[in-house]
């Protein structure tokens, strides 16, 4: 019998400082045992404990995409015991990682449609391994447009600054990076909340568009008549909710809303299931 | 279907030969009042003991328990790698437990053991013990079991059911693990079908009258979640609580646990704990905020969650067994039975 409980060993192979205020890190771990990789086989949108012998356990989305190999990437928020411990660790220190767990976005109903990401603040993880994802030459063409917006407070705090440039300057996805503000004369981007921006910019819904909508709870709060006056029904809404959260297998019983637990039912809901459950998240 | 005589004189010399190869469980009393514990090696089960105030869920299902560990010593080659902890995989028999507690064995199972996970510490427990119940012959003023999916004489989780005749025991052995108890015992005496099954039927049912406290189930399933989670009454419901956790530590069927790790030295070790839903901090995330912030949330969460939940969830009736711990113990006296009839009979206005 597996036991769940138990992480894969990994060692922390680069760390690097995501925004300007220091507050997230993302941290690269490859895996000690060879055949772990394919074990941790997983899917955009999933999720993982990042775990710490003697301090403890935290479950962050899984920013590297199935397409990278060799690693797994995670972008972490100090926070708690666990983050705060795991932003002062250092390369070639050991550690473990539990999973992948949860489930993911729907790949297999976005083939041949428009996808529509938007995104806010660190909530970003996940939906950079969407991107990288949908993005690689092998995939590319499963989808039609791809539009993201993404915003964060000023510049410094926009994750993976470099990849969103790159980005930016393809043909085949449409970027619309925001700021709340800048003081930036060269700031060439969006200025504006993101609900707003997803009004004024994200394509107009059809039964083949899905927005894919990840951020903060004031966020997602505005978001959502912003796509509804774009005509998005509620099944067209893909959502990824947190809690807090133990076991990451649907066991300790903490992360429910209603019937759902949010770690091994989720995290990824329609907006239209949870409206059928309560707001416990 | 096996039916032997055990002759009382000779229950502790069975107890003492089982001993030799099972790890044994059994109610004893002391200052905490009843409790299904290990029994010492000159211990002997009270049997006739009244109802225990914990549930046996420990046996399974310990308060804290170790799970994993690692060294932390870096000059040590696997340094910062968790390894599982040794386990006693001793067999284990437990006697005593009452039907309606060896039901809510299989309501746990369900959490610990489905399709997508398998809980190895909850399982392995589970693979290597006996339940031997004995029928509840005066059950107490808060029993509601038969209302509740089981009874006093409920076979339901039991690989041995054993009826109290005074001078004697007589035992239905219900599955090979019960077997093997009975053979560890030496108890063999057979005693007759028909006539056994007649004298059981009798004891349930003179069992089952004196229950007179019951709750209504029937509409649950109909009803929607978000219907009965805005039904006005909650805050009446939650009004006295004090959010003590009481309910769910006595209870047979909560299973909650929180993880966390502790150092000594140089050895990390990964334990889990109960844990209960009555905690503020049981849903509160590291941003500060809170989904389940007030207590009027938090005892909904428990209701809903044994009453409808898990009920829309698995389609195994609801997460209680009517054993009424919770009702005796609650110190504000709140009563499952009353809300659980409150949901029940719920009508949203239209």
């Amino acid at each position: 019998m597996e036991n769940p409980y138990m992480p894969y060993p990994v060692r922390i192979d680069n760390i690097e400082v995501a925004t300007e205020d220091k507050s997230l890190k993302t941290f690269t771990f490859v895996f000690l045992n060879p055949g772990d990789e394919e074990k941790f086989a997983y899917k955009a949108g999933q999720f993982a404990e990042l775990s710490i012998p003697g301090v403890g356990e935290i479950p962050i989305g899984i920013a590297s995409s199935p397409v990278e190999k060799g690693f797994v990437k995670f972008t972490v928020f100090r926070t708690g015991v666990v983050t705060t411990h795991l932003h002062n660790m250092k390369k070639g220190d050991i550690m473990g990682i539990r999973g992948p767990l949860g489930n993911w976005y729907p790949w297999e109903k976005l083939e041949n449609k428009n996808v529509v990401i938007i995104g806010g603040g660190f909530a970003f993880t996940t939906l950079r391994s969407s991107i990288v994802y949908m993005l690689d030459p092998a995939n590319r063409s499963k989808f039609k447009n791809i539009d993201v917006v993404y915003g964060a407070r000023s510049p410094g705090m926009l994750l993976y600054r470099e990849e969103l440039f790159e980005w930016e300057k393809r043909e085949d996805i449409n970027m619309h990076i925001t700021v709340d503000g800048t003081d930036d004369p060269e700031w060439k981007y969006h200025k504006g909340f993101v609900p707003q921006v997803v009004e004024q910019n994200a394509p107009a819904a059809d039964k083949d568009t899905y927005a894919i909508v990840c951020g903060p709870p004031i966020m997602i709060k505005f978001t959502q008549p912003a796509l509804t006056k774009l005509g998005y029904q509620d099944n067209q809404i893909i959502m990824s909710l947190e809690n807090r959260m133990k076991c990451g297998i649907g066991m300790c019983g903490r992360c429910n809303i209603g019937k759902e637990l949010v770690c091994k039912d989720g995290p990824v809901f329609t907006l239209e299931e949870i409206n059928q459950t309560p707001k416990e998240y | 279907m096996n039916f032997i005589t055990i002759d009382k004189n000779d229950w502790a010399a069975g107890i003492d030969q089982l001993k030799k190869t099972y790890l044994v469980f059994g109610p004893v009393q002391d200052e905490n009042g009843c409790q299904i514990k290990p029994l010492a090696p000159d211990v002997q089960p009270e049997m006739g003991a009244p109802a225990t105030v914990m549930s046996p869920k420990s046996v399974l299902f310990p308060q804290t328990e170790k799970i994993l560990t690692a060294t932390l010593d870096e000059s040590s080659k696997d340094h910062h790698i968790m390894k599982p902890v040794d386990k006693n995989d001793t067999p284990r028999a437990v006697l005593g437990i009452r039907p309606y507690d060896a039901k809510a064995v299989q309501l746990v199972k369900l959490n610990f053991d489905n399709p997508d996970y398998k809980d190895p510490y909850w399982c392995d427990a589970y693979d290597i013990t006996t339940f031997v119940g004995v029928g509840v012959n005066r059950p107490g003023p808060c029993d509601f079991s038969t209302s509740a999916g089981c009874g006093p004489f409920s076979e339901q989780g039991l690989d041995v059911l054993m009826a109290d005749l005074d001078d004697r025991y007589l035992a239905k052995v219900l599955t090979p693990k019960g077997e093997a108890w009975a053979a560890a015992c030496g108890f063999d005496t057979p005693a007759d079908t028909a006539e056994s099954q007649t004298l059981f039927d009798i004891l349930q049912k003179e069992a089952e009258k004196q229950i007179n406290t019951a709750i209504s189930t029937d509409n649950l399933a109909q009803k929607t979640i978000l219907d009965l989670y805005e039904a006005p009454f909650w805050d009446d419901v939650a009004f006295s609580c004090i959010n003590c956790g009481t309910c769910t530590f006595v209870c047979p069927t909560c299973w909650c646990f929180d993880i966390q790790d502790e150092t000594k030295h140089q050895t990390a070790v990964r334990f889990r704990n109960w844990d209960s839903c009555m905690s503020p901090l049981f849903t509160h995330h590291a941003s500060g905020h809170n989904p389940r912030e007030s207590k009027i949330h938090r005892v909904r969460q428990r209701f809903m969650h044994k009453l409808k939940y898990f009920l829309d969830k698995y389609d195994q009736g609801i997460m209680c067994v009517g054993c009424g711990r919770c009702v005796a113990s609650c110190p504000v006296n709140i009563d499952i039975r009353e809300v659980c009839n409150l949901m029940n009979d719920y009508q949203k206005d239209k």
